[in-house]
């Protein structure tokens, strides 16, 4: 079906979680308002990014009264964010949850946690383990934090478990000041329409803004048809509330074009995989 | 291919954008920066005039009495063009004061204690007017360590440590520094004649192309060589970054407990902001 999806290019403040949560009820508010019906969140919108030890501080359990308020807030507006994850047996995930109906519909523990250049994820949050599409009011969806998408086989199990919407929750910190745009931009960029090309999925990129400790967040959410046409975009490095119209005519017509992934042989990269796995000697 | 060729209007929004919220989020508004006449410290107050506004900009000039007068002068340009607040706290009767006791101290130690002395003066006006002090020193100085520890290296904010003098030029011309400014050979004003290049030993435009594949792309020291600069050139600039790397970091502390500041009690500088 058609919809409408807003990306909440927010500026989250580093360890303040009630503060944050002011700000996205703000939005989710705005956007209901506006019309929309889902709306998409950056990574840690309600941490902020660089948390090293305040990791367990900053930390909310799924059900926490901050959670429950945004279940709540679902029965108007589907949500799509990021926080930190507290568990029964005290371990931290960076996670997303997709809140509907007055429910969690779906919660991915990012997968890939970056440990080179200037992040350091892993010393301080748990890995996920998995990749799971799930049903939604508008679809079957797929869950990416950031760096997830940054692996193939991330977006590709989503795609092959029939999600048709990957939705990338995103806190990417600007570099690259050689070209004609940022590098890091136009990395994500090239990335995104990629991804949405080659698997005949729509993509909903939220990314957020902001300075922490002089790394900036460079923003540019951005709503890529099935075709891998960025059709919507937002602000280069400032604060920005993008509406994107979705249209299911689009990817119906696309998947029709350009049929890859129905053609897509599962058994055969089963096959190999195992293969290599088991070649590696393991 | 040189990458030292930026994107100017980027880089601008990024550097004018990283005061504007750094500064804001302490809750402040205003920044105080001393203003040598050169083109470093005049760039980084074109950026906060932009940032803030020139009336929330306060740059102190502080020269000594051997300053090449032409120095205040320029710096006078500078906030002149820029439209930020101006005044003049001369170090002589300081730094003089001093080396009575010391007479026979070296060129060196003077210019030390000048750098710090202008350091006590900024951070003062810090506090006087509530203002962020602003670093002033580029990438290319911090990678060689051709900078006064506690001194001009002093900040609570720096746009312009991640970007080489080779920037600075393009970005100054960019944002309208004063020609004179831009043109006139750099240098410490130490003393009477005295020139950055000079005193290093080679332009800053042969060592930022060094330094800039060197750390930021990493080439090898044989991929260097191969790609035409001298063997005796890039060893020196190795040892130079390593010599001088003590003053890029806090002072080292022994670890005695299970949580010491900065190994393992971590935490941004933007906590809770």
């Amino acid at each position: 079906m058609d919809f409408t999806a807003v990306l909440a290019q927010i500026k989250p403040k580093l360890g303040c979680v009630a503060d944050n949560l002011k700000t996205v009820e703000e939005q989710i508010i705005k956007a209901r308002e506006s019309g929309a019906e889902l709306i998409v969140f950056p990574e840690l919108a309600l941490s902020g990014y660089f948390l090293k030890d305040l990791v367990p501080d900053a930390a909310l359990r799924s059900d926490s009264p901050e959670i429950r308020r945004l279940i709540e807030l679902s029965r108007g507006i589907s949500i799509a964010i990021g926080f930190v994850e507290e568990t029964d047996d005290y371990h931290f995930f960076n996670s997303a949850l997709y809140l509907e109906d007055g429910a969690i519909r779906h919660l991915h523990r990012k997968v890939y946690l970056p440990t080179y250049g200037l992040f350091d994820e892993q010393r301080y949050l748990a890995r996920g383990t998995t990749f799971r599409a799930f049903d939604t009011k508008f679809g079957r969806f797929g869950m990416l934090i950031c760096e997830d998408m940054w692996h193939l086989s991330a977006s590709y199990i989503l795609a092959m478990d029939g999600a048709t919407t990957l939705i990338c929750l995103s806190s990417s910190p600007a570099r690259g000041i050689e070209g004609d745009s940022l590098g890091s931009a136009a990395a994500w960029q090239k990335l995104t329409s990629t991804t949405a090309l080659f698997l005949n999925c729509r993509v909903l990129y939220s990314n957020r803004v902001g300075f922490e400790d002089g790394v900036n967040f460079w923003g540019g959410s951005e709503y890529v048809a099935p075709s891998g046409e960025s059709i919507v975009r937002g602000a280069l490095l400032e604060v920005d509330f993008i509406t994107a119209q979705v249209d299911e005519g689009a990817l119906r017509r696309e998947r029709i074009f350009s049929p890859m992934i129905r053609d897509e042989n599962l058994f055969v990269t089963m096959q190999d995989l195992q293969r290599i796995a088991q070649e590696r000697g393991r | 291919m040189s990458g030292l060729q930026a994107n100017m209007e980027l880089l601008r929004k990024l550097l004018v954008g990283f005061v504007r919220d750094e500064v804001r989020k302490v809750g402040l508004n205003r920044i105080v920066l001393g203003l040598s006449g050169g083109i470093d410290s005049a760039l980084v107050a074109f950026i906060a005039a932009e940032a803030l506004g020139p009336e929330n900009v306060h740059a102190i000039c502080m020269p000594y009495k051997t300053s090449n007068p032409e120095s205040e002068a320029h710096a006078r340009l500078v906030a002149t063009a820029s439209g930020i607040n101006f005044s003049v706290v001369p170090i002589t009767t300081m730094v003089d004061a001093y080396f009575e006791i010391f007479p026979d101290a070296t060129n060196m130690r003077r210019g030390n204690k000048m750098a710090r002395e202008r350091m006590t003066i900024l951070f003062d006006h810090s506090a006087l007017l509530g203002a962020l002090v602003l670093g002033t020193s580029n990438k290319t100085e911090l990678l060689l360590g051709y900078g006064t520890l506690y001194g001009d290296m002093a900040s609570a904010l720096n746009p312009i440590g991640d970007i080489y003098k080779s920037h600075v030029w393009q970005l100054s011309a960019e944002m309208g520094v004063p020609h004179e400014v831009i043109e006139k050979q750099p240098s410490a004003d130490l003393w009477a004649g005295q020139t950055d290049e000079e005193e290093l030993g080679f332009t800053y435009r042969q060592v930022d192309e060094l330094l800039y594949r060197m750390v930021d792309q990493r080439w090898t020291r044989q991929e260097l060589v191969t790609g035409g600069f001298e063997a005796e050139f890039v060893d020196a600039i190795s040892a130079k970054i390593q010599n001088s790397h003590f003053k890029r970091r806090l002072p080292v502390i022994a670890k005695v407990s299970n949580r010491t500041i900065d190994r393992d009690f971590r935490y941004a500088r933007d906590w809770g902001k």
